[in-house]
């Protein structure tokens, strides 16, 4: 091999070597032609009579006929919840009702490729990410709660904590199991009974959750599952024997909630959106903190709340970071979000594609210059390349609005104080990562940046040993944890 | 410290003056990024066109005291037609053998297209004088070898006397001459990533063709993380001067499964333009069995159990 210049430019390979299509078998979950609502330990047809399609977002193909809840439907679902907490669930042991949340969490986890195929096939996102994060960490916080349920005495030493009664939980579409996990698991725990209220556009995986807790054995009432729109919502915000509601979801929506129950009584929990901070030092592993940055955005198609969509690079590192993260956005596979080699699937709805959309074309007229890999989008679906914006001022649309989409705003700055300062200059305050090899400023910025969370030399990582929740507009109150089990306890 | 007199004068860390720096890796993200490769599901064609190219990359070693002439010329055979019952199985990259055995194994292969490597610069420790790795690099030469396999100087690497590690990549180099010279880190020695990082970029600026992870008698040998990192090395090399450089694994590589696992982090890492036996290599000895396995099956549809393929 002497013949190898030293300075020579790879010619092209004598190999382009595809990947060859490996998707997951969607035939181990078969789907009810119909689903009515989950009331009392029975799949019971909506009074309201009202059904809706809910489509597969990668074709639009049609996947089952959902039952839209109505009034009288909430309403059914509250008393089936009032009454399993007013006869027996709330009294029942603490050793025991850990049995059954522990039971769920094995069931989950023994039909985890049912629950993931469903929840691919349902929200668009990658096989890989429902298989090895939203399932089996849906599953973990099952476990960690079980743990929990009879040590409440311990985690509030003399304060003797009661459960509150009937939980209202709204979901978001982009972790529905997971979010369902995060709401149901401290719920049960700690002696509550719950109507849950799945997004619109992705009941199918809390309807496989209902036969779940049936399969558990749990007693009829426990957990209600009303599925349905904005209305059945409100419905749950508004009925007057609910105690507490949690939701995840939308700034706007969230508002609207809090003046809905001001002077009711009931307690509340919102975690809202976010528009992350992911803060690279000019020392940190580069490669590495790319790999940050593609997780921080493209994981599940930046519809996260937590996504880092404000890139802070030191301005020293700038070009050579940017260089890098194009490259390795020229790797993202697009696609079938069943192949399991797909890095990035299908946009939730065509309402948040366009809004995706909309967002980026204010970021081209803005003056922000764009960036996006040559990447084949399917012909049906909702699609949208992974993107990225540099030359991004603080003033943009594109870095202060949320945009919940594989959408990055790139902005610089010069010294550690200029970086907690561009970092905490947004409404939100939910999240930021930092990236450098010095330990010391981690703590540094952690004490510093407004954020629930502070993610060093990684991002996106989520355990249910730990707190999740937001400062200012990312809303109040913590998920995970023994902080989790508050917002379902009372204390006398 | 000894002071590298050899050392050329365009000789330059090939990062820029903007950053004049190796660079970190942290080694939580990149384990990660590794794994996650590790996971891309090859299926059929894309399969097949990967046992294929895993053939043609695999530099087929013996390393052994035991090692003799009989069992040289048995490898080098399986070395040219690794597949008798199947013609269409591509001969590998070459041979990798100690200094003593280099003429039989160019005796053997004669005019094949399977090239001699040796191991050499008193492999696989290390711990001699120059003037022994000199002469032992001199006489592998001298006996047929092509390519070069040598050892850098962990004792000098890890007490911080790089320039004594650079002084004899560059000598060593010196004596290869045109031939193709593989520079061997022993990373399973070097602790941390950092230092694998570190290694790498000494040994590319002292003139190494190839950077290679191990010698296979240091336990871990190769793993996907290694590997990632030293690739992301040659990446930035190439980013910054143009140069370009060769990557090889060796030690621990014994599956089908695995050998598609690096070509999937060589694929995504420097992309396809290093998907050339000429460009990386696999440095093992069991892995060809298993990958002949496999192939078989690719293209029969059914495994065959290991007495059908030839223990050599």
């Amino acid at each position: 091999m002497a013949d190898l210049d030293r300075t020579r430019v790879p010619a092209a390979a004598p190999l382009a070597w595809e990947y060859a299509p490996a998707p997951e078998s969607r035939d181990v979950v078969r789907f009810q032609e119909r689903y009515g609502l989950f009331v009392g330990g029975e799949l019971v047809d909506p009074r309201s009579a009202e059904w809706y399609s809910t489509i597969e977002p990668a074709n639009e193909d049609h996947l089952a006929d959902i039952a839209l809840a109505g009034e009288e439907d909430v309403d059914l679902a509250v008393r089936a919840a009032r009454d399993a907490f007013e006869n027996g669930w709330s009294t029942l042991p603490g050793s025991e009702r850990a049995k059954y949340v522990f039971r769920i969490a094995r069931i989950l986890l023994e039909r985890s490729r049912e629950f993931a195929v469903a929840e691919s096939l349902n929200s668009g996102k990658p096989i890989k990410e429902s298989r090895d994060v939203d399932v089996p960490i849906a599953a973990a916080h099952f476990f960690y709660y079980a743990g929990w349920a009879d040590k409440l005495e311990y985690a509030f030493p003399n304060r003797r904590p009661q459960p509150l009664g009937v939980a209202g939980q709204i979901i978001p579409w982009n972790f529905p199991l997971l979010m369902l996990a995060w709401k149901i698991a401290p719920a049960l725990a700690c002696g509550n009974t719950v109507v849950l209220k799945p997004s619109h556009t992705t009941p199918l995986t809390a309807l496989l959750f209902a036969d779940a807790c049936r399969q558990a054995g749990l007693p009829p009432g426990v957990v209600n599952i009303v599925t349905g729109d904005g209305r059945t919502g409100a419905a749950i915000v508004r009925h007057p024997d609910v105690d507490k509601i949690a939701f995840t979801g939308s700034t706007g929506v969230g508002k609207d909630i809090q003046r809905a129950i001001a002077g009711t009584g009931k307690r509340l929990t919102l975690e809202l959106g976010g528009k992350a901070a992911n803060i690279v030092f000019d020392d940190a592993a580069l490669d590495q903190a790319v790999e940050g940055i593609v997780n921080g955005i493209f994981f599940n198609q930046g519809e996260v709340c937590c996504a880092g969509s404000r890139l802070l690079v030191q301005e020293s590192v700038h070009e050579q970071l940017i260089a890098k993260l194009k490259r390795r956005m020229g790797t993202l596979r697009v696609g079938d979000p069943l192949d399991k080699n797909t890095d990035v699937g299908a946009i939730n709805s065509r309402e948040q594609l366009e809004r995706i959309e909309e967002l980026v074309e204010s970021g081209r007229e803005e003056g922000a210059e764009i960036f996006q890999p040559e990447c084949v989008l399917p012909e049906r679906g909702f699609w949208h390349a992974p993107t990225v914006f540099t030359n991004v001022a603080q003033s943009y649309r594109i870095a202060q609005e949320e945009i919940f989409g594989p959408v990055l705003s790139v902005l610089t700055f010069r010294t550690p104080e200029e970086a907690v300062e561009k970092a905490n200059n947004t409404a939100y305050g939910l999240s930021a990562g930092v990236w450098t090899e010095k330990g010391a400023r981690i703590f540094w910025m952690a004490e510093r940046l407004r954020a629930g969370v502070v993610w060093g030399n990684t991002f996106n990582r989520f355990d249910p040993a730990s707190p999740f929740g937001g400062y200012k507009e990312s809303g109040f109150g913590r998920e995970g944890g023994r902080h989790g089990l508050e917002a379902y306890l009372r204390f006398e | 410290m000894p002071q590298a007199e050899l050392l050329p004068r365009d000789l330059e860390l090939p990062f820029d003056l903007r950053l004049p720096r190796v660079g970190a890796v942290d080694a939580v993200a990149l384990e990660a990024r590794a794994a996650d490769l590790a996971k891309r599901s090859i299926k059929q064609e894309a399969k097949l066109a990967a046992l294929d190219l895993a053939v043609r990359m695999i530099d087929l070693t013996t390393l052994e005291g035991a090692d003799t002439p009989g069992k040289v010329a048995a490898l080098c055979a399986k070395a040219m037609r690794p597949d008798p019952a199947d013609a269409t199985v591509p001969s590998v990259a070459a041979v990798c053998v100690y200094p003593n055995l280099v003429g039989v194994a160019r005796a053997k292969l004669g005019d094949s297209p399977v090239k001699v490597a040796s191991v050499a610069t008193a492999f696989p420790s290390g711990q001699s004088p120059i003037e022994v790795k000199l002469t032992d690099v001199r006489l592998a030469l001298e006996l047929g070898a092509d390519e070069i396999d040598m050892v850098i100087d962990r004792g000098a690497f890890l007490s911080g006397r790089y320039a004594k590690v650079v002084d004899e990549i560059v000598r060593v180099k010196d004596a290869c001459g045109a031939t193709h010279l593989k520079v061997i880190l022993e990373t399973g020695e070097l602790g941390t990533y950092d230092n694998v990082r570190r290694a790498s970029l000494l040994a590319i600026a002292a003139g190494a063709d190839f950077i290679k992870t191990s010698t296979g008698k240091v336990s871990p040998a190769a793993t996907l993380p290694v590997t990632l990192c030293m690739l992301e090395v040659i990446r930035d090399v190439h980013d910054d001067t143009g140069r370009v450089i060769g990557m090889k694994p060796a030690g621990g590589i014994r599956t089908a499964k695995q050998a598609i696992q690096y070509l999937c982090v060589l694929n995504e890492t420097l992309g396809p333009a290093w998907l050339t036996p000429d460009l990386f290599r696999f440095g093992a000895s069991s892995l060809l069995n298993d990958v002949l396995m496999q192939i078989r099956k690719q293209k029969t549809g059914s495994y065959q159990s290991g007495d059908y393929f030839t223990l050599d």
